[in-house]
């Protein structure tokens, strides 16, 4: 039995269908992302699955526990990292994860370990508003591990970063199941879906588009590779004769090479010698999701 | 550690890092302590300013006891100038002139400050009396002695202090549960709080145990200050007010609940807290008495939650009632409480857009 089984999840607000027949199951200590831009309806899925919101339709079960309503069997064994920062207000780093262990009836040190774990030994005595974005949420991270929960939800642990500390929050981030814990995250990076996820649900207007491995996802969409090589070594004309490549066309870095055999085409490049300044781009989970919806991505 | 010791200490260590809380909650109030009990409340001891216009020998006869109390009552000045003596008079300067009309003593006074207005009268005329028997070498047959009702005192402290400590509680109870309810619903704690093992029961335990406290910590300042600066006297019954306190701090977290319910932001329903409890405090006779005020104020102060509070308060704490004075209020603040409390319950709602 999965972690956590979700079977035809709906949640309407007056005319609005946020969640519309959502299913998925989570196995244990597989690290599930759930990605879509912005109103997809990714959070209430997340909320009615912790067990803040009860759904129209459709049932939830975490670790074979119902969390509707109010469950406070499960409770202990679940962490939430919701999308606001949720502090107490002008606590240190230090004051803020003692009070969530203690909340769980945990030891204050096991805080301790907590803080030196996401790297804010040096901020302790630090107040949250006093922290950065990035800080904040490892904070918020370790607040909502502090008592070692069998799954974790993180809502948007990125969102609001910028893509510096949001690369810095990745190690932490993908470490979180290391030791067969599920983890579910939401997100509207592509990329940080396509590196952090085992699984990935592609969601809009609160349905499940598409659910698979992001590996699975791409090769699937049959997506074309882009061969970018440095201008002045080949004409269109040239490259186009090239077999395998469908089209060329020339951009602000070179010429641009469209094939679905890349392996052909490089190893002519190669043999010809134009691998200067070469550079291949795959598919990604955004061409998936332009293929699904057939709109562009807008986080 | 315990969830409840937990919640409370980051309760109170968020109020005491804020500085504005501390303020308004303790500094504020006092402010207005000193200046109605220290400052007003001196005023109307202080002696009346009398300029003596030429020789008025029923004044400058006195001997003895008599002259003794004359001065305890007046500060004498001496000008030989009427008109300016006047003129001093209607600019404030002084409080009255007099002078000798043959017989008769003439007082010129202002009836600007009716309390010496009233004073002046009142003693003139004594002396203008003592003086008449004096002359006519018979004893008077009667005499007239006065003493103040209340605890031997009329001193402004003592309707003060109650009434302004009410004021104070009921900021720091209603903005305190108007910030916090408003607050963390914003930031997602309360969510957070409901996902962790802590009963909600814990919650609000901690976050009315922290109020309480505050307003007792009010309390002792409030009258600590007042019986150690400027005399302030409890009478009989003050322990009375313990319950009293508490219930009324009940009561305005109850509308410091309705306020953060309604409000969208937290700096909002702090104001909105505040917009209704310093019109609130005007009417129910936290800054002056509302005695004499016409009858339709009456009326509409005894539906103030603050005019039970502060009648209660000042029933056990300086008119000398017994225990028993504080029922009534209590039961309406209680009221008060749970139905504010339950119609903040129902404009609740987790989402505020």
């Amino acid at each position: 039995m999965g972690a956590i089984e979700v079977v035809d999840l709906a949640k309407a607000y007056g005319e609005l269908r946020a969640v519309d027949g959502v299913g998925f199951e989570v196995a244990e200590g597989e690290f599930f992302g759930i990605l879509g831009p912005n109103g997809a309806g990714k959070t209430t899925t997340l909320e009615i699955i912790e067990g803040l919101r009860r759904p129209d339709a459709g049932s939830v079960t975490v670790l074979g526990e119902r969390p509707w309503p109010r469950n406070p069997a499960l409770l202990p064994r679940m962490g939430v990292q919701l999308q606001a920062s949720s502090f107490f207000e002008r606590l240190t780093a230090r004051e803020q994860i003692h009070t969530f262990a203690a909340l769980y009836g945990v030891r204050p040190a096991r805080g301790d370990d907590w803080l030196e774990h996401v790297g804010l030994v040096d901020k302790v005595d630090t107040r949250v508003a006093d922290l950065s974005g990035g800080q904040m949420q490892r904070l918020s991270i370790a607040c909502a591990l502090v008592h070692d929960p069998e799954v974790v939800f993180l809502d948007e642990p990125t969102a609001a970063l910028d893509p510096q500390a949001r690369r810095n929050l990745w190690d932490l981030l993908s470490s979180l199941n290391d030791s067969g814990r599920t983890v579910v995250l939401t997100t509207h990076h592509m990329d940080e879906a396509e590196v952090l996820c085992d699984r990935v649900a592609i969601m809009d207007r609160g349905r499940v588009l598409q659910l698979d491995t992001p590996r699975r996802l791409i090769r699937s969409l049959d997506a074309p590779t882009r061969i970018t090589v440095a201008a002045g070594q080949l004409d269109q004309g040239q490259a186009e004769a090239l077999p395998g490549v469908e089209r060329a066309h020339a951009d602000a870095d070179g010429l641009v090479l469209t094939t679905r055999e890349p392996a052909v085409v490089l190893a002519r490049l190669a043999g010809d010698g134009h691998l200067d300044g070469i550079a291949v781009a795959a598919g990604t989970l955004e061409d998936v999701f332009l293929a699904v919806t057939g709109r562009e991505y807008r986080p | 550690m315990s969830a409840y010791v937990a919640l409370s200490l980051a309760i109170i260590k968020g109020f005491l890092r804020d500085r504005a809380s501390v303020f308004f909650a303790l500094v504020f109030p006092l402010m207005f302590l000193v200046l109605f009990g220290g400052v007003m409340g001196d005023r109307a001891q202080s002696k009346v300013h009398l300029i003596e216009v030429g020789e008025v020998g029923l004044v400058d006869d006195l001997t003895g006891g008599a002259r003794e109390a004359f001065e305890e009552t007046f500060e004498i000045d001496r000008s030989p100038d009427l008109a300016a003596a006047v003129a001093a008079v209607r600019k404030g300067d002084a409080d009255v002139a007099i002078e000798m009309r043959g017989d008769t003593l003439v007082a010129h006074y202002t009836q600007t400050d009716q309390v010496k207005a009233g004073i002046t009268q009142g003693t003139l005329r004594a002396f203008v009396d003592g003086s008449n028997v004096a002359a006519s070498g018979r004893p008077a047959t009667y005499s007239f002695a006065s003493e103040a009702v209340e605890d031997d005192s009329l001193r402004t402290i003592q309707f003060v202090t109650p009434g302004l400590l009410g004021w104070a509680i009921a900021m720091s109870a209603s903005f305190g549960a108007a910030a916090t309810l408003n607050g963390w619903r914003s930031s997602k704690l309360l969510r957070r709080l409901q996902l962790s093992p802590v009963p909600t029961t814990t919650v609000v335990a901690a976050r009315v145990s922290v109020t309480v406290a505050i307003a007792f910590v009010q309390t002792l300042i409030f009258v600590g200050l007042g019986v150690a600066a400027f005399g302030l006297r409890l009478t009989g019954a003050w322990p009375a007010a313990v319950p009293l306190l508490l219930v009324g701090t009940l009561c305005f977290m109850s509308i410091g609940l309705l306020a953060g319910a309604v409000a969208r932001t937290t700096e909002g329903a702090v104001n909105m807290a505040n917009f209704i409890v310093l019109p609130m405090s005007f009417l129910s006779g936290s800054f002056f008495s509302l005695e004499g005020t016409p009858a339709w104020l009456q009326a509409v102060s005894w539906a103030m939650p603050l005019r039970w509070l502060n009648e209660g308060m000042l029933d056990v704490m300086v008119r000398g009632e017994p225990a028993a004075a504080i029922l009534l209020p209590l039961g309406v603040l209680a009221a008060f409480a749970v139905a504010i409390t339950l119609l903040a319950a129902r404009l609740f709602q987790w989402e505020t857009t």
